[in-house]
């Protein structure tokens, strides 16, 4: 499925820090309409490879390819047509705390369409709503839950309607009921939009209820120790700490 | 409560034996003597005998532990454990608590340390410099394309910078004007001199007090203010979501605050330079000069070449704060002190800018005549 008609294409990356490598010859890509899961146990560099995926630091080695463009050598112009094709949840939200929720749909919209005033407004309110969240479009961020702001910064990513939605672990901190809407939204939006999607996450549920692939990173050989159907990851892997993983079992147990 | 006892037994021995509870409360009392207990007989080899022990915590079980590994010629044993001490006991792996895995780092040595702080020092330069290219690339594209600098932006930092600093910088300059014209009005009365004071006033304020003061207010405020709201949109991840919208956050955040400071800090100083005159005016009252006596000798003593001197300043001062506040801000780091961090560096930055750049001045205009 991946090497079809790849969407993305991680080649030979190399990521760090200064001098601190955490991820080495990282490849693998992502195909259209794909919902693909990077994991991994903390500090295996799953947030690190988020942000050089999308561009936000440049790697030690290699390049990432979004549809057909090395966005890794893209400046101005390019680059910014790359990064407009990408929309981008941040683990925390990350939406402008000085602005409303209609506010921050806005921006984007705004900055890069030509829309009327009127239209960028309805645009921002159908996106809310596309998230549940119509009613608070004139709240500020600080005036909402974590769960929501987390479903507003994914109608803010969404604004530009991006065919590409990287999510950095969209669950983490949700309540169970919260999390599986979420799951509910991306499998729906996957559907309607056809939208990839590229999520950092380990919340195994999550990971079988909407994941069609996942890589699975491993801080001790500083690459990928897995890709694959999560499912059949859990039941046939050959590597232990994989199985050990999916099936949740603490280190002492698989030995 | 915990007792130790020692005894020694035919066979060369040293049996230590503990009893009790063994925990925090208790094991203060028993440390020194246990450890003496080892210490005496280096070369006995040693029997902790812990059938008597009730129950540990954590510090007794550090105590079990730290004899178990104590380096000695002969070797100790701990043994007769209860059920519930030994789970305890067994959790720990004594080879791996023997030192510290990972000890604080040795401090550098001077010559290392140099290198570093010059490492640091360049890179904070460099940053300095791409940084002022990217601010001039922001400010070309605003000018040349207006409707791109988002003045709604633009407005509301002009009420912070501007409108919210009056009653400050009014408190602060009128205080400067009144006791700069009594000081001085002081010793030149002495000589019947005191009406030369709207001299002094004048053109000590027009020229540099008024723009000078009012730039380290902006900075105390308004540049700390910048550096603390764009290191925690730095913080919060905001500044990563505007550059993967493919925004540049110089233009979007920069630009706008730039613009701000240079509109409202010369309207600021104007207001300074006028209530601290007012201010000598009125100390000059009390000392038997009239208000138009007063405006009169600072009208022939002032010409607008001296009030235009000091308000070009007041631009260049407006520009100096905001970029180095904002690029204190973007600089931001992780961790809980780094917006504090940030700010404070963004004040002493900006101060030490405006002191360098109103010594430039100052030789500009004596070489230029001014």
């Amino acid at each position: 499925m991946a090497d079809a008609d790849p969407l993305i294409v991680v080649d030979d990356l190399t990521v760090g820090y200064d001098e601190r490598v955490i991820l080495e010859h990282v490849s693998f890509s992502v195909a259209r309409g794909e919902v693909f899961v990077i994991l991994g146990g903390s500090g295996s560099g799953k947030s690190t490879l988020l942000k050089h995926m999308i561009g936000l630091y440049p790697p030690l080695e290699g390049r990432v390819v979004i549809d057909g463009r090395d966005l890794t050598a893209a400046e101005g112009d390019e680059r910014r047509d790359i990064l407009k094709g990408i929309g981008v949840m941040y683990q925390s939200g990350a939406l402008f705390g000085s602005m409303t929720l209609a506010e921050n749909v806005r921006l984007p919209l705004e900055e890069y369409t030509a829309l009327p005033a009127a239209a960028i407004d309805l645009v921002a309110r159908m996106k809310l709503e596309l998230v549940g969240l119509e009613q608070f479009s004139g709240h500020l961020p600080a005036e909402i839950s974590g769960g929501m702001q987390k479903r507003a910064a994914i109608a803010r990513a969404m604004a530009l309607d991006p065919p590409i939605l990287f999510l950095d672990e969209p669950s983490a901190g949700l309540d169970p009921i919260t999390s599986a809407e979420l799951d509910a939204l991306i499998l729906r939006l996957r559907r309607a939009l056809g939208m990839t999607f590229v999520i950092v996450t380990h919340e195994l549920p999550s990971i079988y209820a909407i994941a069609d692939r996942v890589i699975m990173l491993d801080k001790r050989t500083r690459g990928i120790s897995a890709v694959g159907d999560p499912r059949v990851l859990r039941d046939e892997s050959d590597d232990a700490y994989v199985r050990q993983f999916f099936r949740r079992e603490a280190e002492a147990a698989a030995a | 409560m915990a007792s130790c006892a020692v005894s020694d037994l035919p066979d060369g021995r040293r049996v230590i034996a503990l009893a009790g509870r063994l925990d925090a409360a208790s094991v203060p009392s028993i440390w020194d003597p246990v450890h003496r207990a080892l210490d005496d007989a280096p070369a006995r080899p040693v029997t902790v005998d812990a059938a008597e022990v009730e129950s540990c915590d954590g510090a007794g079980i550090a105590l079990l532990v730290d004899l178990a590994s104590h380096a000695r010629a002969a070797p100790v044993e701990v043994v007769r454990m209860r059920p519930d001490v030994d789970t305890l006991y067994r959790q720990f792996d004594l080879a791996r608590l023997e030192h510290d895995l990972d000890p604080p780092p040795k401090p550098l040595g001077v010559v290392p340390e140099i290198g570093r702080a010059t490492y640091r020092v360049s890179r904070d330069l460099a940053e300095m410099v791409s940084f002022v290219g990217a601010l001039a690339a922001a400010l070309a594209y605003a000018i040349a394309h207006p409707a791109s600098v988002r003045w709604r932006d633009v407005w509301r930092i002009c009420e912070g910078v501007g409108a919210d600093a009056l009653p400050i910088v009014a408190l602060i300059s009128f205080l400067l004007g009144l006791i700069l014209a009594f000081q001085s009005a002081v010793p030149m009365k002495r000589f019947g001199a005191e009406i030369f004071v709207a001299d002094l006033l004048g053109l000590s304020v027009l020229r540099e007090l008024g723009p000078l003061m009012t730039a380290i207010l902006l900075a105390g405020r308004s540049g700390a203010a910048f550096a603390a709201e764009i290191g925690t949109m730095t913080v919060n991840q905001e500044v990563d979501a505007l550059t993967t919208m493919g925004l540049d956050p110089v233009r979007f955040l920069v630009t706008p605050r730039i613009i701000a400071a240079l509109l409202m800090t010369p309207l600021l100083t104007l207001f300074a330079n006028l209530v601290a005159l007012a201010g000598g005016a009125l100390t000059m009252e009390t000392f038997q000069i009239p208000l138009v006596t007063f405006f009169k000798e600072l009208d022939s003593a002032v010409d607008i070449t001296d009030f235009m001197a000091g308000w070009a300043k007041s631009f260049v001062f407006a520009f100096l704060i905001a970029a180095v506040g904002c690029m204190r801000g973007l600089q931001t780091s992780a961790g809980a002190s780094a917006v504090g961090d940030s700010a404070t560096r963004a004040v002493v930055s900006g101060i030490i800018l405006l002191v360098i750049a109103d010594g430039i001045f100052a030789y500009l205009y004596f070489v230029l005549d001014i």
